[in-house]
């Protein structure tokens, strides 16, 4: 059994809106100084068996074709026992 | 290090990238040669991308004059091609104004956000002229159904160009959703926008009044899409995509929105001299043409720029895609007001510049000159190409393969399989797993929305007054011979507009071919174009503007020819509109215009056959001029309960949606000398299906008798058929005596599963 | 009676919300989500639309506007207050009706025609309906999918508080086809569908949506 946690964002040239509107909010709410928020999802993956090998290797490129969209996002991946 | 001019002239043989940012060397030597000496880096970027295909329209350009040239002598016309979009007068005081544009490449990059941001930009040039928006349609073309790549790219697209839309508050009243093999890798979305404004409204894009100010205001700049229109919109994809793709922008309807609401404020104020939108180049785009367009001279301070992204070079500022932005001219005394309306709705705001009349255009960054040019070179006077073009060798043999000898159903039994068949093929099939992704209600002002014949709004609560548009092209007819196939992408149009009782203003088009460089693309353009101007002259109706799409090809294979056409049409009461369902028992179904064996390019030979070849369908623009007076009375007097345009698919089509849309029966039949199988898949054009009340019936019929228009009855509305035809006696068929029997629950199965079929995952 | 219609960033169909108003005799005023004056209107609707873009979740932005920090106490004592889409979606955040709305389960966004029951008619926005009374007004959402634990789902039937039911589809997964619910005192009503754009043969799928705004001018007339 493995835990696959993969973060996605947003690239950071990329606009992001949502995270733009969270900040207006925050610093409306009385937050002061808040200079940037972005907003990401996280995936958690749980996977029966052992993940090394080709079946790591397919997870990292799923995380990277399917979980995120390399034209906009970067995402990053770790794995926990 | 900043390459300032002073540097330029220092360091004049310094060697420059001219041929990675698209330019020709001749191109280039002729900027040398404007300059006087070698450009900065910074003037090169803004050459580079106002000079693009893009922007410049360099090789369109001497083929789109005809526009001009050939416009027939209208009042409606209040400002004509040339700016942001073309306004027309529909009385009561009302001007609209209306424009399509391709987002072609970048929706095939990132299908979502390219195809939100195609919507973003028109949406800006409508209110950049003054105009409040109301609608927007979305013309939109895939490679087949269940390629692989469609599936990937489609409902991408669909919801890019619903999130934007629908986030934006305005409804999304037609279009078109098309299916062809050539669109695979390629797929065209074309996005239109209409908006309207008393006349009194109109703002131009010119930079009036020494001294006044340009305020840059809406979305911070950032690295979107940088050299984005120059790279993608000028070169075909290469097989080592990925890498050379650049960055995206990123659509945020949100902003759109709240930059719409305080644009309309400041516009309503007085507070604004002259207004611009950014789009493709940027920064670069916007000075360049607002000055050239007012004194003729302005000063850019680069560096008051708002950034998203701090580490931005100034190239890279002056070239930016970034959405959601405005540039407008502004008196110094209406600058405190200006900033405060922006503030209200939380839309940034900043001075970056100044109206002089010294002729050029100057940009500063930290105090160091970057930038000194005639504005006039930059925005207008970019090269222009007389392409070399010449007729396809391979047209005469596509033409000659007709498709006579496709073998064609023979009796009722085989009429009724392939009716059945052809309602649910992919370009005929229901679009409402499309078009239900759309808000059309938004607004409050919706008449008539897809599938109707065209979009219909309300534009006066008051009066009722209202517009109707429809964008239509049949790729396979313009391939087959483009100046027809553009002539009868024209008929359509209007004759979806005549089809809901308006009367057709004004032209727009979004002209989608292959790469200019292939002279028989070329000569397609050519063809093309001719051939609408030609049109739209002898209908009376002149184009406002367009946009052109070249480069639309895979490898070496181009897409259909492609110009698609929008015809805008006025009606005095939208309560007179005709919509497309048929109405209670009794009321008699007439055919209008002549049915020939018409079958080159038609929707039968493309679905069952796959074949393509032989002439189009006869083009009579005076037939359609008379069918549309014949409408448009029809529907001003009350004669008409439904009426609906006869085009892809044939009459069958046709009555099998006016069925489906009212969930009532009828009996129909074969007319007198035409073979059935003629009559019902035939793509003869200048015909509609009209449904005539019997109190009206000799009104009308006399009415087409007396203007020698052909009316054939072809059937009566009968909810009442199910039990003879052996089924229960609730259920609602469509009869074609003598031929075969088919419900509409069958009908409404075969029409509507096929896109969820493929797409609902 | 005088019937407020908030505009937030982002709110698209409060000019729909306000011709909805006149057509049922009301008059219309407009209220600004920056501003805390409710200026003594006697009933409010929070229209539909994207406010802030939805972006976060939505109505999450929208339920610290300065404006509802006076309609909530507002609402909370009485005031009549009918949220329609992104309005229903500003109550839920707020807190003044229990649940959530989120995504869609087809996970796409769905405009149509939408056939309800009336399942109350004793609240301030439905006393002119007939019990179990069946209507057509538009649909157009994203995240329309009512969504509550099991216990206050009980809860809110128990009580009667279901106000409409999605008919012969359920459009977007919420549970139990609810499509509007009212507080349990029957002054605050959120419903997903848009009543607003059912006024007008002419714009709309049928007239039937003006009932709910006959409705709180009429329970008005009747508290006076």
């Amino acid at each position: 059994m493995a835990r696959v946690i993969v973060d996605v964002m947003l690239k950071p040239e990329i606009l992001d809106p949502q995270g733009r509107a969270v900040q207006g909010a925050l610093g409306r709410l009385g937050l002061d100084g808040v200079k940037d928020v972005r907003q990401g999802k996280q995936f958690i993956v749980d996977i029966d068996g052992d993940l090394e090998g080709d079946r790591l290797a397919l997870m990292e490129k799923l995380a990277g074709e399917l979980l995120s969209n390399p034209v906009i996002e970067d995402f990053t991946m770790r794995v926990e026992a | 290090m900043i390459d300032t001019v002073q540097h330029a002239i220092d360091d004049t043989d310094h060697p420059q990238p001219y041929a990675e940012l698209g330019l020709k060397l001749d191109e280039y030597e002729r900027i040398r040669a404007i300059l006087g000496r070698r450009p900065t880096s910074s003037e090169l970027a803004m050459y580079s991308v106002m000079w693009s295909e893009h922007c410049s329209y360099k090789s369109s350009k001497v083929h789109l004059r005809q526009f001009g040239e050939k416009a027939p002598k209208t009042d409606a016309l209040l400002v004509g091609i040339g700016e942001n979009a073309g306004v027309v007068d529909i009385g009561d005081g009302w001007a609209v104004t209306f424009k399509v544009e391709s987002h072609n490449h970048p929706s095939y990059v990132e299908p979502y956000q390219g195809a939100a941001t195609g919507v973003g930009g028109i949406v800006r040039d409508i209110i950049s002229m003054g105009a409040r928006p109301l609608a927007v349609m979305d013309p939109l073309r895939f490679g087949p159904l269940d390629a692989p790549d469609t599936k990937r790219v489609l409902p991408g697209i669909v919801a890019g160009v619903g999130g934007y839309g629908n986030c934006l508050g305005l409804p999304n009243i037609g279009g078109e959703v098309v299916f062809d093999d050539t669109y695979l890798g390629n797929p065209l979305v074309n996005a239109l926008c209409v908006g309207s404004m008393r006349h009194e409204d109109i703002h131009l894009a010119s930079a009036k009044g020494v001294g006044n100010l340009v305020v840059l205001y809406g979305a911070r700049t950032g690295g979107d899409g940088i050299g984005g229109v120059s790279v993608l919109a000028s070169e075909t994809f290469d097989a080592d995509g990925p890498a050379k793709r650049p960055s995206v922008q990123v659509g945020d309807p949100f902003m759109e929105k709240l930059l719409i609401e305080a644009t309309l404020e400041v516009l309503h104020a007085g507070l604004v001299e002259g207004i611009q939108d950014l789009g493709g180049a940027g920064i670069s785009c916007a000075t360049s043409e607002l000055a050239s367009n007012g004194e003729g001279g302005m000063h850019v301070w680069l560096d008051r720029v708002l950034l998203r992204d701090e580490t931005l070079s100034p190239e890279e500022i002056l070239m930016s895609e970034s959405q959601e932005r405005m540039c407008a001219i502004v008196t110094p005394e209406n600058l405190d007001a200006f900033l405060q309306m922006c503030r209200k709705w939380d839309v940034e705001a900043v001075v970056i510049g100044e109206v002089n009349d010294s002729g050029r255009l100057t940009v500063d960054w930290h105090g160091e000159r970057i930038v000194d040019v005639p504005p006039r070179t930059v925005a207008h006077e970019g090269p222009v190409y007389e392409r070399p073009y010449h007729r396809p060798s391979w047209q005469d043999a596509l033409q000659a393969d007709t498709p006579d000898s496709l073998p064609r159903p023979a009796d009722g039994e085989q009429l009724r399989a392939t009716l059945l068949n052809m309602v649910g093929a992919p370009n005929l099939a229901s679009k409402s797993w499309v078009t239900s992704q759309y808000d059309r209600y938004v607004l409050g002002n919706t008449v008539l929305a897809q599938p109707e014949d065209s979009g219909m709004v309300r534009v006066d609560e008051e009066t009722g007054r209202g517009i109707a548009i429809s964008t239509d092209c049949n790729g396979r007819f313009a391939k087959l011979d483009p100046y027809a196939g553009a002539q009868l992408a024209l008929a359509e149009s209007y004759r979806n507009v005549v089809a809901g009782g308006a009367i057709p203003l004004a032209v727009t088009n979004c002209l989608n071919f292959g790469s200019p460089e292939d002279p028989e693309v070329m000569w397609q353009f050519a063809e093309a174009t001719r051939g609408l101007a030609d049109g739209c002259l002898q209908l009376g109706i002149p184009v406002t503007g367009g946009n052109v799409s070249f480069y639309n090809q895979t490898g070496d294979t181009a897409i259909l020819p492609t110009p698609v056409v929008g015809v805008l049409g006025v009606i005095d009461d939208v309560d007179r509109r005709t919509p497309m369902a048929w109405g209670p028992d009794g009321e008699l179904i007439y055919l209008l215009g002549d049915s020939r064996d018409e079958f080159a390019g038609s929707e039968w030979a493309h679905h069952v056959h796959g074949h393509l070849g032989g002439l189009p369908p006869q083009v009579d623009l005076e037939r359609e001029r008379l069918l549309g007076e014949i409408l448009v009375a029809g529907s001003r007097d009350g004669m008409l309960t439904a009426a609906h345009d006869v085009s892809d698919g044939g009459v069958a089509q046709t009555l099998v949606e006016m069925a489906l849309k009212s969930g009532v029966g009828a009996r129909c039949w074969v007319p007198d000398g035409v073979e059935p199988f003629v009559f019902l898949f035939g793509e003869s054009a200048g015909r509609a299906v009209v449904v005539v009340p019997r109190s009206e019936e000799l009104r009308f019929t006399e009415m087409c008798a007396a203007r020698q228009l052909p009316a054939h009855r072809i059937g009566v509305v009968d909810s009442g058929l199910g039990a003879d035809a052996g089924y229960d006696a609730g259920e609602q068929v469509l009869q074609f005596s003598d031929q075969f029997t088919v419900t509409l629950a069958e009908l409404r199965q075969a029409h509507e599963a096929t896109l969820p079929a493929v797409l609902q995952t | 009676m005088r019937i407020g219609v908030v505009t937030f960033p982002g709110t698209l169909d409060d000019q729909d919300a306000a011709r909805a108003v006149t057509i049922a005799g009301g008059e219309p005023v407009a209220l600004w989500h920056g501003d805390d004056d409710l200026k003594g209107v006697d009933a409010v609707v929070l229209p539909g639309g994207f406010s802030y873009g939805d972006y976060l979740r939505c109505g999450a932005i929208s339920r610290f506007a300065p404006v509802m920090s006076s309609l909530i106490p507002a609402a909370e004592g009485g005031l009549p207050v009918l949220g329609i889409c992104n309005g229903f979606q500003v109550l839920c955040e707020s807190h003044l009706l229990p649940g959530a709305l989120t995504r869609n389960d087809s996970l796409h966004f769905i405009c149509r025609d939408q056939r309800l029951r009336i399942e109350r008619t004793d609240t301030m926005w439905t006393g002119d309906f007939t019990d179990g009374q069946e209507i057509v007004v538009p649909l157009k959402n994203g995240e329309g999918c009512y969504v509550a634990d099991e216990r206050t789902l009980d809860e809110i039937e128990g009580e009667g508080r279901v106000i409409a039911r999605y008919l012969e589809v359920n459009p977007n997964g919420s549970r139990r086809d609810i499509a509007g619910i009212s507080n349990a005192r029957g002054n605050v009503v959120g419903l997903m569908p848009h009543p607003e754009h059912a006024v007008e043969a002419l714009t709309g799928p049928s007239v039937d949506g003006l009932g709910f705004f006959t409705s709180v001018l009429t329970s008005l007339v009747g508290t006076r």
